[in-house]
């Protein structure tokens, strides 16, 4: 027998009596279940995650869910098969042991597997101050409990409510505010909503949509405080907000929509590639570990992952995408169970939409990777257009407002590294067409990331480890 | 009944809102919200919805998956 059978015994074998564990029981982790029987992949599967519900939509949740149409719990994703899994729900992962491969649980159980797949996705970033955020009447929204306790304090009629950041969610949020004919102040740190994924000339432009629609937006503004009534104390239900400008805002519905963290913790001492941005794998989904060296065994997906782009000069990319977590559940799933000659990549082309104020905001590409932005159709007057991103003489990303319909157009010319400014369509071409710097905020914020050293002086001994940062 | 609409590929068309009034609206001009779980009800119609969708956006939970 030579070792190509033999190798291709082992992965056949595993196909039929091996054990799966996917950690995560969100859209990834249902998304590559599905994906995994799908290759007949007939071994033990267990699915656990740290929510009690079955797989639910998020995207829902601050859109239709918010504004009272939809509840809550009608978000259940479909099932598109047969998965006789062993669902573990409401019961979180807290350690992954590479060396027995076992991932341990909150009840102390210990789940054995021969190939593991992270889909543990993010969380909310919470109010900084934990006294302010323990208020009644201060909120996130993540998860299907978020929005059903949200909805409902949105549904008693609060004489305002202050959304705290205006990226995708905090801006949607606002909308359903209006529609649902509720007093909205955003307050934003930067100049405008939306500029971290769509840069300022956008920004601008959704700054005058939220204006016109009735929303008191303040950008330039951070919020310093929440008190609760009676004044100055820091219990009971939130009644104000005081701004950086001086400003003191009564409130009774406090949304803080500042981001996500990806949900690492737990992978803490696996020795993996993890950080601020997730978990480093390669375009195959296979994780790194803390070396860099790519592992067998452990494969991650959704919005964790953080995987090198071809398009993007290989660079790391975290999408937090619907369809980036689909696709790429799929393909972990795939390369799970298959030779090495068979395995397949990663590559999608990242897309997002949003709905809010009437306008449908669709995007193609990473338009945060440019650094020029040109309207190459429609008006941005009428909120009906499309723009495209350009660096380095090459088009990276699309925004479409109103104009979904011409997205794969601008697709398309991503894919093929076409030139930027891109030649112009045939149609619905505004009078100016010269790209404008796109306004993006500077990159080199600090973060959270833990510092990695390299240890060990015997080049066989050279290793990395995390030197995690002090609290300040 | 379990389904879920793909909006990176919705294009806006609307096709599907006149046939399943109760599970798909339109947004503005074009962004499509709808309900994730319709009443069972609604599987007639919800499946006529998804076949008119000139962009196949629409994904159906097959009859008899597990609940």
């Amino acid at each position: 027998m030579n070792t190509a059978t033999l190798i291709a015994d082992a992965v056949s074998t595993f196909k039929s009596e091996g054990r799966i564990v996917i950690v995560g029981a969100s859209l990834a982790g249902l998304r590559a279940a599905e994906a995994l029987r799908d290759e007949g992949f007939d071994g033990q599967l267990t699915i656990i995650g740290d929510e009690r519900h079955q797989p639910y939509d998020r995207p829902p949740l601050s859109k239709q869910v918010l504004k009272g149409w939809v509840p809550a719990d009608h978000t259940e994703l479909p099932q598109m098969r047969e998965l006789d899994a062993d669902w573990r729900l409401g019961v979180a992962a807290v350690g992954l042991d590479r060396v027995n491969m076992e991932v341990h649980l909150a009840d102390g159980d210990k789940v054995p597997f021969g190939r593991m797949l992270i889909a543990t996705g993010t969380r909310a970033r919470q109010w900084f101050n934990p006294k302010e955020a323990a208020l009644e009447g201060v909120f996130t929204l993540r998860t299907r409990d978020d929005a059903a306790r949200l909805q409902a304090a949105l549904m008693a009629g609060p004489g305002r409510v202050l959304i705290v950041g205006s990226g995708f969610i905090g801006s949607e949020m606002a909308s359903v505010c209006r529609e649902l004919g509720l007093a909205v102040t955003v307050a934003e740190r930067a100049d405008a909503p939306l500029v971290g994924a769509l840069g300022g000339v956008i920004g601008e432009i959704a700054a005058e949509m939220q204006r016109d629609h009735g929303v008191d937006l303040r950008s330039g503004i951070s919020v310093e405080a929440l008190e609760g009534a009676p004044e100055g104390s820091s219990s009971g239900h939130v009644r104000r907000a005081r701004l950086s400008d001086g400003t003191v805002l009564d409130v009774d519905v406090v949304v803080a929509s500042l981001g996500s963290i990806r949900n690492i913790e737990w992978l803490e001492g696996a020795g993996l590639a993890t950080g601020f941005w997730g978990v480093a794998c390669d375009a195959g989904c296979r994780a790194f570990d803390i070396n860099g060296v790519v592992t067998d065994n452990i494969f991650v997906a959704g919005d964790i992952a953080r995987a090198p782009h071809v398009l993007y000069n290989y660079e790391f990319l975290s999408l937090e995408h619907w369809d980036n977590a689909v696709l790429g559940a799929a393909v972990a799933a795939r390369n799970m169970v298959r030779l090495e000659t068979d395995r397949v990549p990663h590559l999608p082309l990242p897309s997002f939409w949003s709905g809010q104020f009437g306008v449908n905001i669709k995007g193609v590409g990473v338009c945060s990777f440019g650094d020029e932005i040109v309207i190459t159709q429609g008006s941005t007057k009428e909120r009906r257009f499309a723009a495209a991103y350009g660096r380095d003489g090459r088009i990276v990303g699309a925004v479409t407002f109103n104009h979904g319909k011409w997205l794969e157009y601008y697709g398309a010319m991503i894919e093929r590294s076409a030139p930027f400014p891109p030649p112009p369509p045939g149609y619905d071409r505004p009078a100016d067409m010269t790209p404008v710097p796109a306004r993006f905020p500077d990159p080199r914020v600090p973060t959270g990331t833990p510092d990695v050293v390299l240890t060990g002086h015997d080049p066989t001994e050279r290793g990395a480890e995390f030197r995690p940062r002090k609290e300040r | 009944m379990r389904i879920v609409v793909d909006l990176n590929r919705c294009q806006g068309y609307a096709q599907c809102v006149p046939l399943a009034r109760d599970v798909f609206r339109l947004h503005g001009e074009e962004a499509l919200m709808y309900d994730p779980n319709p009443d069972d009800s609604q599987r007639q119609r919800v499946l006529r919805a998804a076949a008119a969708c000139p962009v196949q956006a629409i994904l159906l939970e097959p009859l008899g998956a597990p609940e």
